[in-house]
């Protein structure tokens, strides 16, 4: 397959950064997206050219390292499938495909593709975890949990920290990020203590990152690789508020 | 830095101000459908419509004293518009600083067109309120202006065309804001649930075409000579 890719390079956090066009005249369709990438920064290494710089880990689909928008989606037109997970075939013999950096204020270029993430671990510093003694696992038993609870808090925890939300949101928003966490530990009563002093704590964090606010319009759902639903959006309000009027 | 003062850390926060906008939006839905249905009350004639508004003047009394609800409810609503405006126009202006620099290719909005307009509905609103309040409240703008003439200055700004073509402009914002605002609100005060989710985003569609139609019948009616 013939491929034409259209890459924004920028040679570091404050120099400016313009899209330039490469071809891959030799795409295998089985090729996954980031080894699209690995063989034309091959074939620029060879030819004394900067590789385009990316982010990317396991390429399984389950660290969160790996993201770029493509033709204007996080992680491209597939649907909860990382850029990792994204397959050449997905693209047309001969298409122009544009390929950008998660785009936020709190995101900054780090180099061409890869964005500076760590306002999302901050986030988590704040309150992504449970306050818990160590030490070996207790009984299974000792803290039942109904099923619907342990699949809904399954199904946030599933959240692998991308920052698709936040590239597709219009807002540079980061509340499917947070809402994820949220929804994760306060529903659970291993994270009973610390319900409302999480929330409070991650949703200061989130704020002063510089993220933008919600207006529920629905996009971060879509571009999320793990499907995590509005509806955790919908806890962390409620969460927040129930916290704001002081219940615990 | 966290303060010590509860409401002002709710006022700072993001979900907090969304929480306002949502709150002051549905006590503004409220009064809207309490208003629709009371100008229909025009299709019963002068002499109810205008014993009607006069009667808005006198509710609570002996209570309270003449117009004195009136004033509370005016103070409330201003209040309310004040609270909603200010929150949009800081959450949106801190948007747009948190996504500076748009995709070069452009990205397809999942989102229907009424979230899409929400920020030019509420602006486009605002204004409207302003023009509403100088044509049917103060009188500056009537052109009968004749207080407690209710139903007469009613019809002497609908039979002029372009008056009419801004309330139809108006209240098709009016309708599409309510469409997406209805049910935001309802996922920004926590009340959605997935099993609700239908249900909200019916309900404001409903609530949406109820208004804007319920609003427009009057004008349309006064336009075409069926209200003189």
């Amino acid at each position: 397959m013939k491929l034409t890719l259209r890459i924004w390079r920028q040679a570091g956090p404050a120099e400016p950064g313009r899209m330039v066009a490469y071809e891959v005249p030799d795409a295998n369709p089985d090729m996954s997206f980031l080894e699209l990438l690995d063989v034309l920064n091959e074939r620029l290494t060879l030819e004394g050219d900067d590789p385009v710089t990316f982010d990317h880990d396991c390429r399984e689909g389950i660290c969160g390292a790996c993201g770029v928008v493509i033709n204007g989606q996080a992680h491209g037109p597939r649907e909860r499938t990382t850029t990792c997970q994204l397959h050449v075939r997905s693209f047309a013999d001969g298409d122009v495909i544009d390929v950008e950096p998660w785009r936020s204020v709190a995101f900054g270029v780090v180099k061409d593709l890869m964005v500076d993430r760590s306002g999302l671990d901050r986030i988590i510093q704040a309150g992504g975890y449970i306050s818990a003694p160590t030490g070996s696992a207790p009984e299974a038993h000792s803290t039942p949990v109904p099923k619907p609870v342990a699949d809904t808090a399954f199904d946030n925890a599933t959240c692998i920290g991308c920052g698709a939300c936040i590239a597709a949101c219009p807002n540079g928003s980061a509340m499917l990020f947070t809402s994820a966490k949220v929804t994760h530990l306060n529903l659970l009563p291993q994270g009973g203590p610390e319900r409302a002093e999480r929330v409070l704590n991650l949703v200061e964090a989130m704020d002063a990152e510089g993220f933008g606010g919600c207006t529920n319009s629905g996009e971060c759902t879509v571009a999320c690789p793990k499907g995590i639903p509005l509806d955790s959006i919908a806890t962390l309000n409620r969460e927040y508020l129930r916290a704001s009027l002081g219940r615990k | 830095m966290r303060s010590s003062f509860a409401p002002l850390n709710f006022w700072r926060s993001t979900i907090g101000k969304k929480a306002v906008m949502a709150v002051t939006g549905l006590l503004m839905l409220l009064f809207l459908i309490v208003h629709m249905l009371g100008n229909l009350k025009i299709f019963y004639g002068r002499t109810e419509f205008d014993h009607y508004a006069g009667w808005l003047r006198t509710i609570g009394e002996p209570v309270l004293h003449g117009a004195w609800y009136l004033w509370i409810q005016r103070f409330v609503l201003v209040l309310a518009v004040v609270l909603h405006a200010t929150s949009a126009y800081q959450l949106s202006r801190r948007d747009q600083k948190a996504r500076p620099t748009k995709y070069s290719h452009h990205q397809r909005p999942k989102a229907n067109y009424a979230t899409h307009v929400m920020r030019y509905g509420g602006i486009t609103l605002g204004l409207f309120i302003i023009y509403h309040i100088l044509d049917f409240t103060t009188l500056t703008l009537n052109r009968h202006g004749v207080e407690g003439a209710a139903y007469d200055n009613v019809v002497s700004s609908f039979s002029v065309w372009w008056v009419t073509a801004i309330y139809i402009l108006a209240m098709i914002s009016l309708g599409l804001h309510i469409q997406h605002g209805f049910w935001s609100a309802a996922q920004t005060i926590g009340a959605n649930r997935p099993s609700r989710d239908r249900l909200f985003r019916n309900v404001a569609t409903g609530l949406a075409v109820f208004l804007t139609a319920g609003f427009l019948v009057v004008p349309i009616a006064v336009l075409a000579g069926l209200v003189d």
